[in-house]
């Protein structure tokens, strides 16, 4: 039978608020166990949460990105469950009214578009770290992550694969990075994506029993767990089997799912409204100043990219994967570099350098302006692309110039044709036997030639001169 | 000299005149409460040494001419659900024992900042849940007026350390009449304010959204001093209302001509006991003769009001009493092996029998499926009780009637029925549903010599009116005396 997959994501990715989102606690990540604590965020007794307003900001910014509906009125509540690692023992959360409600984000998979409803994006706190590695046979509990602004960002069943997964996940991601709402570190924790999966046969109208993916530690491995979700249920299913609903964890070493929690039933969270804060209101004003403040967002970015300077979708795609990138694009366009050379070159031997040594572009040594400098020798012939690779490598590792890198080690272009005439006879000297070759319609021979005459001019021949000089020899007789 | 007897005002006065050091008065009240303590049992700790420490402090800053506080050398002492870095902070309950705050109430820290001079902490039922003090797990307090009569409660200490003359004023909590009542049966003057005009910040969290501090004073100029200190908006409590404060003092001798007092008809019923209903009526008759305009007020929801305000606040408290688990901080019942065994076990043998009920109830109340008919309709019904008082105040300037049906009942006389103990704050719990200032003084002695307490409700914000009439009461009807202690 053939089967379709349903798929509804819950994100939820810390906010990078400088303070904690009930207290003036910092949420610096990774700080010795138990120093960015006070009495609020351990839950002594007496203490009262006070709401960050930057997280408030933050958050309408994040909801006017997913075309939600800003609510005019919200308020906290309470969701009440028993865990070490909650140190009040329920959390402030929203329950019935969410921030952000009934949105959307546009994805792209294999050239269509796709529109993925938002459920809601709703406030609460992150809760402590618990671990069980510190020996005695005791636990211990980490509270510097409790109460951490986190965003929980909820999709509709929209998504059909585990493509589309990916693809939701990393226009998700590069949205909260341009808002800079957001690390996304998933490795840190501070982005975490769950996955409701379920599949139905193809045209069915009521959806399969689901089961939830939790704590997978990357992109990719939400999206491998996801392919091999949808696979196991339709394998099962075909196999005259049924789903069980339940929560399953993700072994990344062997490739598969495995079960962790069933739901015996609906958790009761005794949710109520938090009577220690005040309802949240966003008026129209305060809405309207956030919406004026927002970036361009990558989708219109990207397709500015492609009619501004002429990219193709892909290299406008992959220059406006993060803010950083594409603000450094447009500074070395606006430097008077050619976008397309200047596309190249940041795709290229940049993002190579950069990903050699581990390094964010915002961290890059090289600045717009010094790149545009070597693209503009480029351009006027003094210095060749070959040789251009070479110097921007040394200003990666030395931050100078192109200028002073060309002129310290005599990298200049040799553009004047009888100087290199000269190298080119005593290289069609030295070589009868090919020269023979190449004259007796071995043209291949060329190649061979031209790299001699690169080697005695170390490499600064103007290669389209060397090319015109040297054919114009070969042909004398 | 005996400063013990003394209200506050007398004693900012002799210290502001020099003739008596805050020293001496700590050291007076140091005595008395040593004296009288085997008899009334009202404080938990006595922190002789800080007090006296802090005293002296006051007094160094008078000696070099500077200001040293509005409540310079004033006794003050704490209910024992209020934060303190001083001492423990135990809410009268096993599961706090030993637990040391690390950080001062905002309360507590404007009291010291204005010079007042802390000498210990009360007791209170556990976690503020009961009208006796009997519910606490540290000691019984007794009534100074009758050794063998509750103090009302739940700030049962506070209430007996002031009729005592243990203290010059304290610190009380009120979520349904927790000061009120201990006040009125106490025959002292205590004052729930208005919702958010005193940070809850350090206050230990009963029920969030009716929970208030307040001051039980020896007279209505005490308290409004108290109150000057004590109200304005803190950034530490997102309920703290920022709205201006008067100086409550000012308005205190304020002409009655004019004030419409309303009159409940639902609060004057036969379930009164009739001397309490005879001293009340007389009070108000003295103010009618003294121009104020009395007229008959209908607050047609406060039947339900005893049964909403029990699903509220246990709902809430609930949840703010979840954190006694164990994890952090307080007790931890030795023998549990598992994590469930830790929770079930320490909250098993750390709170005290009503505290558990409240717990269930209010995890009933909030039960999926429970939920609407519950918590839901009771927070529907909150919001006709206030919107009765609203009419009321379309009326009247100032609500009167009784702070208790009875006077002070004797040990074990409602323990046995927690709904009979439940009635005990029939006429002071729609106050806090609907978030108004309350104060209750006292207003005569039954013929067995128990106080008698006159309540007055006026509209948010307003507790000037309130001061203003309690004030004029005062002066008509004469205190009630001293209490027969030895």
């Amino acid at each position: 039978m053939a089967y379709e997959a349903v798929i509804g994501m819950e994100v939820h990715v810390e906010i990078n608020t400088r303070s904690k989102v009930f207290c003036a606690c910092s949420t610096a990540f990774d700080a010795p166990p138990n120093t960015n604590v006070c009495p609020v965020c351990l839950g002594m007794p007496g203490v009262l949460p006070v709401l960050n307003r930057e997280m408030v900001n933050k958050t309408v910014a994040v909801g006017l990105a997913l075309n939600c509906r800003i609510s005019r009125w919200s308020k906290m509540d309470r969701k009440n469950y028993f865990y070490p690692d909650l140190a009040k023992n329920y959390q402030i959360s929203q329950y019935d009214l969410p921030l952000c409600q009934e949105g959307f984000l546009d994805i792209e998979v294999d050239g269509a578009t796709r529109r993925i409803g938002i459920t809601r994006a709703h406030m609460e706190e992150d809760t402590a770290r618990n671990t069980h590695s510190i020996g005695g046979g005791q636990s211990g509990v980490d509270f510097n992550r409790a109460g951490v602004p986190l965003l929980e960002i909820v999709t509709e069943p929209d998504l059909r694969s585990a493509d589309e997964v990916y693809a939701y996940l990393t226009m998700l991601k590069q949205i909260l990075e341009y808002l800079d709402a957001s690390d996304c570190n998933i490795e840190e924790g501070s982005l975490r994506a769950e996955a409701n999966v379920s599949v139905r046969p193809v045209g069915a109208q009521t959806l399969g029993v689901k089961t939830e993916i939790k704590n997978v530690a990357s992109l990719h491995g939400v999206t491998k767990a996801v392919e091999y979700e949808i696979a196991r249920h339709v394998r099962v299913l075909d196999e005259g089997g049924t789903i069980t609903q339940e929560t399953r964890g993700w072994d990344a070493d062997r490739g598969l799912t495995f079960s962790q929690r069933q739901k015996e039933s609906a958790h009761d969270y005794h949710y109520f409204p938090e009577p220690d804060l005040a309802p949240i209101v966003v008026d129209e004003a305060w809405e309207q100043r956030i919406r004026e403040g927002l970036p361009e967002l990558p989708a219109a970015r990207r397709s500015r990219f492609s009619d501004q300077y002429g990219l193709s979708t892909y290299d406008a795609a992959i220059l406006t994967a993060t803010r950083a990138m594409a603000d450094y694009f447009e500074a070395t366009a606006a430097c008077g570099a050619d976008p397309k050379q200047a596309a190249n070159w940041i795709m290229g031997d940049l993002q190579a350098l950069l990903t050699l040594s581990a390094m964010d572009i915002r961290a890059c040594p090289v600045q717009p302006d010094a790149l545009a400098g070597m693209i503009a020798l480029i351009d006027d012939g003094t210095i060749s692309g070959k040789i251009g690779k070479d110097v921007l490598g040394e200003m990666f590792a030395t931050g100078k110039t192109a200028r002073a890198i060309v002129e310290a080690k005599g990298l200049t272009q040799i553009s004047d044709a009888d100087a290199l005439r000269a190298v080119i006879l005593e290289v069609i000297e030295k070589n009868p036997a090919q020269v023979e070759q190449y004259r007796s319609g071995k043209e291949k021979v060329l190649g061979f030639l031209v790299g001699q005459v690169m080697r005695a001019t170390q490499g600064k021949a103007n290669p389209r001169l060397l090319n015109d000089v040297l054919l114009a020899e070969l042909r004398k007789p | 000299m005996a400063w013990y007897g003394k209200t506050a005002h007398e004693l900012i006065e002799a210290v502001s005149q020099r003739q008596a050091s805050a020293v001496e008065i700590a050291e007076s009240y140091l005595g008395r409460i040593e004296a009288v303590e085997p008899r009334v049992d009202a404080f938990t700790q006595v922190w002789r040494d800080s007090a006296l420490e802090q005293a002296a402090r006051v007094d160094a800053r008078i000696a070099r001419g500077e200001n040293a506080g509005p409540l310079a050398g004033v006794p003050v002492a704490l209910k024992e659900l209020l934060c303190t870095v001083e001492g423990e902070t135990t809410c009268a309950s096993r599961i706090l024992a030993g637990f040391r705050s690390p950080y001062d109430a905002t309360a507590v820290q404007r009291l010291k900042a204005a010079g007042a001079v802390l000498l210990g902490k009360l007791n209170m039922d556990e976690f503020a849940m009961g009208s006796s003090t009997e519910n606490s797990a540290i000691k019984l307090t007794r009534n100074p007026w009758n050794p063998e009569c509750v103090p009302g409660g739940s700030s049962g200490g506070s209430a007996a350390a002031v009729a005592a003359d243990e203290c010059a004023f304290s610190l009380g909590s009120d979520t349904g009449g927790s000061i009120r009542q201990p006040a009125a049966l106490c025959g002292c003057v205590g004052m729930k304010p208005t919702y958010g005009r005193v940070s809850r910040f350090g206050l230990v969290a009963f029920a969030s959204s009716l929970d208030q501090i307040g001051p039980l004073t020896k007279d209505v100029r005490d308290c409004a001093l108290a109150l000057n200190v004590l109200c304005g908006h803190d950034p530490m409590d997102s309920t703290s209302a920022d709205v201006p404060v008067p100086d409550f003092t000012r308005g205190l001798d304020g002409d009655m001509r004019g004030v419409r007092v309303g009159l409940p008809r639902e609060f004057f019923t036969d379930a009164l006991s009739g001397e309490v209903r005879e001293h009340v009526e007389a009070t108000v008759k003295a103010l009618e003769a003294r121009g104020a305009e009395l007229r008959e007020v209908s607050l047609p929801h406060s039947e339900y009001a005893v049964a909403t305000y029990y699903i509220v606040c246990t709902a809430e408290a609930s949840a703010n009493l979840a954190r006694f688990d164990g994890v952090r901080y307080g007790f931890r019942h030795p023998e549990a092996k598992t994590m469930l065994d830790m929770y079930v076990m320490s909250k098993t043998g750390g709170f005290g029998p009503e505290v558990q009920r409240r717990i269930l109830l209010g995890t009933y109340v909030l039960s999926s499926g429970y939920y609407d008919a519950y918590y839901l309709k009771a927070q529907q019904v909150r919001t006709l009780i206030k919107r009765d008082f609203d009419r009321a105040f379309e009326q009247v300037d100032v609500i009167a009637g009784p702070t208790s049906p009875t006077p002070a009942f004797r040990f074990g006389e409602k323990t046995a029925d927690p709904l009979t103990m439940y009635l005990s704050d029939i006429y002071t719990i729609s106050c806090n549903l609907a978030a108004l200032p309350g104060l209750s003084l006292p207003c005569g002695l039954t013929a067995s010599g128990l106080p008698v307490g006159l309540q007055l409700l006026g509209r948010p914000f307003d507790e000037e009116m309130l001061l203003r009439v309690a004030h004029c009461c005062e002066q008509l009807r004469g205190g009630i005396g001293k209490p027969p202690l030895a």
